[in-house]
């Protein structure tokens, strides 16, 4: 009788364990799927912030209408790209690139330095593209902290039997875009 | 890494440690009170008094101590780089973007308070946002959100209402000593024995308490240092701001000791201070212990 006992109360305890675990691990998921949608949120104020700096561009640098276009471009196709900000990352980064060239160029027109729209929205994007690497960085932690779950002993176990799958993380794949557009004042 | 959440939870955790220790210190003390005099009522008028009194404090602690401290809101427009900064860095932790609050001292110091993450405030001085550099900013305001996330202003306040029973009931316990002392006569002979305990537990219980509370605040300055440097990712920033600000001489006349533990650096300034007697009476770790762990931080 009390082996039945000592069974049973193993097997409630065990239970109990694998509900918690699971909870857990679901509670970590949609952190991490709610800090890849504060992402987009950040992107989404990049493209809006785009269409005015092309604006109040354009009039400056009538030779550079390739430069602009390539900006123009490279957002369409990253607003185009669809999927999550991980799925699209390959086409912001080139949006970011692009940019940079923009910014680059533009220190070749001291009247267009001498704009203070344009400085504002220089500004702002730059601010923007730090916003970005934030809610990047903290996707990360969020990964990190659901990957760790996933793989550890014990809750490997959990994971495995109730597809939990590792996810990825973002990275700064080519040198240039570790460091956000530069400001000159 | 921190963020919102790991150590909230066992922050929050903790709380309700304390709060079951408080209830049990409660329980013990009326129980000898009873025992004594035969009715708590004033004490049990008491508890509640001092637990009302710190609850509203914690509720409203935001209003209270920018009040306190003369600080003055800021907008987007006209403090883009602190607002830009504050901002980023609340994304990285991922904490909703705290009201952030300018203090026109010379004094370079800031703090941060609020009930929870969607009421926190952070302030600065505007001699800290001339001294500093934007990358030593960037140390002091992750810092200052570690507590906001780490719901620091919990385990405080938890600590306060600790502290601040105790002190009524020993004060109490002291006076009716003073005052009745006649009555005592008329019990029995194991009184004498409860009395010298209530005594020596009077005396000793708000000091016991008042150096946990220290040693609280200390521990979570040493945790929102290094949490903060995970957040920049580059603990040099937050060393460098923390020696300017040491080496700082300017005192600062609006920071009091209600308020002393709240600042980012101990605001009173009074030279070297080494001996372990004068730590245990410290709200801040010495910054030279500050400095030492965050050099020798992984990040």
């Amino acid at each position: 009788m009390t082996t039945l006992y000592i069974v049973l109360g193993a097997l409630a305890v065990l239970v109990l364990w694998v509900i918690a675990a699971y909870n857990g691990l679901v509670r970590l998921r949609n952190r991490a799927q709610e800090a890849l949608s504060d992402i987009d949120v950040q992107l989404k104020r990049r493209y809006d912030l785009i269409p005015n700096l092309v604006e109040s561009v354009k009039g400056y640098m009538a030779h550079e209408r390739g430069v602009l276009e390539n900006v123009t471009k490279a957002r369409t196709a990253a607003m185009q790209a669809g999927g999550d900000p991980l799925q699209r990352d390959k086409a912001e980064s080139q949006l970011s690139n692009t940019l940079k060239t923009l910014f680059a160029v533009s220190e070749n027109y001291p009247d267009l330095k001498a704009n203070a729209n344009f400085l504002d929205l220089q500004r702002e994007l730059a601010d923007t593209e730090n916003k970005i690497q934030a809610s990047r960085r903290f996707y990360n932690t969020m990964v990190m902290d659901l990957n760790t779950r996933i793989q550890t002993f014990p809750t490997n176990f959990i994971a495995s039997s109730f597809g939990f799958a590792a996810q990825k993380f973002f990275e700064t794949t080519n040198a240039n875009e570790r460091e956000a557009v530069k400001v000159q004042f | 890494m921190p963020n919102l959440y790991t150590n909230k939870e066992s922050n929050i955790h903790k709380t309700w440690l304390l709060f079951a220790v408080f209830l049990m210190a409660v329980i013990g003390i009326g129980w000898v009170f009873t025992q004594i005099y035969g009715n708590p009522s004033i004490l049990i008028f008491a508890v509640i008094f001092s637990i009302g009194m710190s609850i509203t404090s914690y509720w409203f602690s935001d209003q209270i101590v920018l009040r306190m401290a003369n600080a003055e809101p800021v907008s987007r427009e006209n403090a883009r780089e602190l607002y830009n900064v504050v901002e980023n860095l609340a994304i990285t932790a991922g904490l909703p973007t705290p009201k952030i609050y300018i203090i026109n001292e010379a004094a370079p110091n800031a703090f941060a308070t609020g009930r929870d993450p969607q009421h926190a405030v952070v302030a600065v001085t505007t001699g800290l946002l001339e001294r500093l550099d934007r990358s030593e900013l960037e140390g002091v305001i992750a810092h200052e959100l570690s507590h906001v996330g780490n719901r620091d202003m919990l385990v405080s306040t938890v600590a306060v209402v600790l502290i601040g029973f105790l002190s009524i009931a020993s004060n109490f316990f002291m006076r009716s000593l003073w005052w009745g002392g006649g009555r005592r006569d008329d019990r029995n002979g194991d009184n004498g024995i409860l009395l010298l305990i209530g005594i020596a537990f009077a005396i000793l219980a708000p000091i016991v308490g008042t150096l946990m509370q220290l040693a609280i605040s200390r521990k979570r300055e040493f945790l929102a240092d290094s949490s903060g440097a995970l957040l920049t990712r580059y603990p040099d920033a937050l060393i460098s701001a923390l020696e300017k600000i040491s080496s700082d001489p300017t005192p600062l006349p609006v920071a009091n000791n209600t308020t002393a533990h709240l600042w980012f650096e101990d605001p009173f300034k009074d030279g070297p201070r080494t001996s372990w007697l004068h730590k245990l009476f410290m709200t801040h770790p010495p910054v030279e212990e500050r400095i030492a762990a965050l050099k020798g931080l992984k990040v």
